[in-house]
């Protein structure tokens, strides 16, 4: 025998009561470790994608709006920009390199997004197999859209026009699959990369006769090299821009969105504002937890102190067979401590469990890129916590414990 | 052996009882006779070292328990004392074995299992030792009772009424094997009770 036999014959005793306490506790650590897990990486995501973007300029419009849709790839455009401004502002003596995007199309929900080789560096993205798109017409496809939409080197598809899988097809414009990329855990993963030139391709209905020349290096665009620099009717969906000083930062702004017919956007401010935004929700959910957490400690609470009087006799007879106060008061604090102990071990197992049937089951959190088999170092606060959280509903009936009166308890029979 | 000098308590700072001196040689066996506020359990749990704050001396094998402190007295209890209760006072959430093995358990000393299947067949209860208490019989229990409290061979085993609530069949059953699993593990035996019966078996009497 040994005090952890004891207390798990005691917690076996009563099954029902032990089953209900450890679950109570497990729900709301369960709905912690799921909010910590999807804020954290949520959060990581965010900075991970906005690394290396200092602003987006896009089409007038919400600010919000045009990073969600250049950065994230969530909403849709706020409309287009000509691309002669956008050659022009890629040419400032402020921006140290411009990216251009060109988005409009998809792919079983899947985005193509006509940029430049500069965008696919931006997240260290790797070629898994095949090569980078060169001609008009190839893509490098991301690591999600490979495996989810099962497609393959060579394989050719028809985009559709819009950002959903209802858009009308431009089948007779197929794209042709030239490389995979590795995955970069980033928003690459979910897109479909091409050039420039070949998004206006699919999009040209009327103009049966396009251009065949080559522009002269003179005249050819920064962004677009295969465009005319002067072409008015090009346009694009916004530039991804990088400051070339910390001066920049204060400028660069305020003369895009006051002196040009485009806005700028700072990716890490409109994030910051997001994030605020959809913490409420989280404070509200992690509030509801801890009102979980305290209900149960008060379970537990109530637990020890009723079976304490059920167990007047138990602690007066061992204290009769030679044990101390102090051994009784340690073993009513370990009862406490095993039940919130189990109860958040249980918990967090059940949170990542949760999160990775959430993400495997629902299709869409996929693309979000939640991994529910990543731990934080919270997590072990939590335990530690847990075990805090037992000592502190143990105190008043461990104490109890420590102050029976074996004469009076034996004498009354 | 105990020896008691001049040992007197108060209850609730009014009312005080004094014992007489006794002399117990160990291996003896002794009635604690009186009837119901005579003090017979207050005497018992005095001697036990389940109360203090008396006035007197108690010497236990040639220890003065009223000296000891809370803690001291603790592992005293464990180690010389067997107690034996009205009500069988078995710990309902473990096994019989589980029961038995808490005395040594609780006193410090090592838990061996070959002692324990040794008391239960002089207590002829050697086939219950993987049941719970609830599936035991009213007697069966007490037996267990019993068992745990000579397990560690003590050198003084204290009852107190441990045959006021039995038939005389019962009374008579209990009483032998106290008598004799006291003899078989040589302690001293003291039985407080107003039961009459236990005069038939056992003849050294201490009136209160």
């Amino acid at each position: 025998m040994n005090l952890f036999a004891l207390i798990f014959a005691y917690l076996k005793a009563r099954p029902l009561n032990t089953l209900l306490n450890i679950l109570l506790l497990s729900l709301g650590i369960a709905m912690i470790t799921i909010l910590l897990l999807f804020s954290n990486q949520l959060q990581q995501k965010i900075s991970d994608n906005t690394k290396g973007i200092d602003l987006v300029v896009g089409a007038k419009g919400s600010p919000l709006q045009l990073i969600l849709c250049n950065v994230f790839h969530i909403d849709f455009p706020t409309g287009n920009i000509k691309l002669q401004e956008a050659d022009r502002l890629a040419k400032h003596r402020l921006v140290k390199n411009a990216i251009p995007m060109a988005l409009g199309d998809s792919y079983q929900n899947y985005r193509l997004v006509g940029t430049t080789r500069a965008y696919a560096d931006l997240y260290k993205a790797e070629l898994e197999t095949g090569t980078w798109w060169q001609q008009d017409m190839e893509v490098t496809i991301g690591a999600t859209v490979a495996r989810l939409l099962n497609l393959k080197l060579d394989d050719t598809f028809a985009s559709a026009h819009g950002l959903s899988e209802a858009g009308h097809a431009h089948e007779e414009h197929p794209f042709v699959v030239k490389g995979i990329l590795k995955p970069t855990f980033s928003v690459l993963d979910n897109l479909i990369l091409t050039n420039v030139s070949s998004i206006w391709l699919v999009h040209e209905h009327s103009e049966e006769e396009h251009e065949t020349i080559k522009p002269d290096s003179l005249s050819a665009s920064v962004l677009v090299p295969t465009a005319f620099a002067s072409d008015s009717t090009r346009e694009l969906t916004a530039l991804l821009l990088k400051y070339r000083n910390p001066i920049a930062a204060i400028q660069l702004p305020r003369y895009i969105n006051s002196q040009t017919n485009m806005q700028a956007a700072s990716p890490s401010f409109e994030a910051a504002r997001l994030f605020s935004i959809l913490g409420v929700g989280i404070d509200a959910l992690t509030g509801f937890a801890y009102v979980l957490i305290f209900i149960s400690a008060l379970s537990i609470f109530i637990a020890l102190y009723n079976s304490l009087k059920e167990r007047k006799y138990d602690l007066a007879i061992m204290r009769s067979m030679g044990a101390s106060r102090s051994k009784l008061l340690w073993a009513t604090q370990l009862e406490g401590v095993v039940l919130t102990f189990c109860g958040s071990v249980l918990g967090v197992a059940l949170g990542h469990v949760v999160l990775f049937l959430f993400t495997t089951l629902v299709t869409e959190s996929q693309t979000a890129g939640v991994n529910a088999f990543v731990f934080y170092v919270e997590e072990l606060y939590l335990l530690v916590g847990s075990v805090v959280l037992g000592i502190i509903c143990s105190l008043i009936p461990s104490f109890q414990a420590y102050r029976t009166d074996i004469h009076k308890v034996l004498a009354q029979g | 052996m105990i020896r008691t000098r001049s040992l007197s308590y108060t209850y609730n700072s009014e009312k005080e009882i004094a014992f007489g001196d006794l002399n117990i040689a160990g291996g003896d066996q002794f009635l604690l006779l009186g009837e119901s506020g005579s003090g017979k359990t207050t005497l018992l749990h005095l001697m036990g070292g389940l109360l203090k704050n008396q006035q007197g001396t108690i010497e236990v094998n040639g220890t003065s328990i009223t000296n000891l402190s809370e803690s001291e007295l603790d592992r005293f209890r464990g180690k010389h004392y067997g107690f034996i209760f009205q009500r069988n006072h078995l710990l309902a959430a473990l096994t019989v074995e589980q029961n038995l093995l808490m005395a040594p358990y609780l006193a410090g000393l090592t838990q061996d299992r070959s002692r324990v299947e040794e008391v239960l067949v002089q207590l002829g209860i050697a086939d219950q030792k993987k049941k719970r208490i609830q599936e035991l019989s009213l007697g069966q229990a007490q037996r267990v009772a019993i068992a745990r409290a000579v397990l560690n061979k003590p050198s003084v085993i204290l009852a107190d009424e441990p045959t006021s609530a039995l038939d005389d069949r019962s009374c008579d059953r209990v009483s032998e094997l106290l008598v004799s699993v006291a003899q078989q593990n040589q302690a001293t035996l003291i039985i407080a009770t107003h039961d009459q019966r236990l005069k038939n078996r056992i003849h050294h009497l201490i009136q209160l």
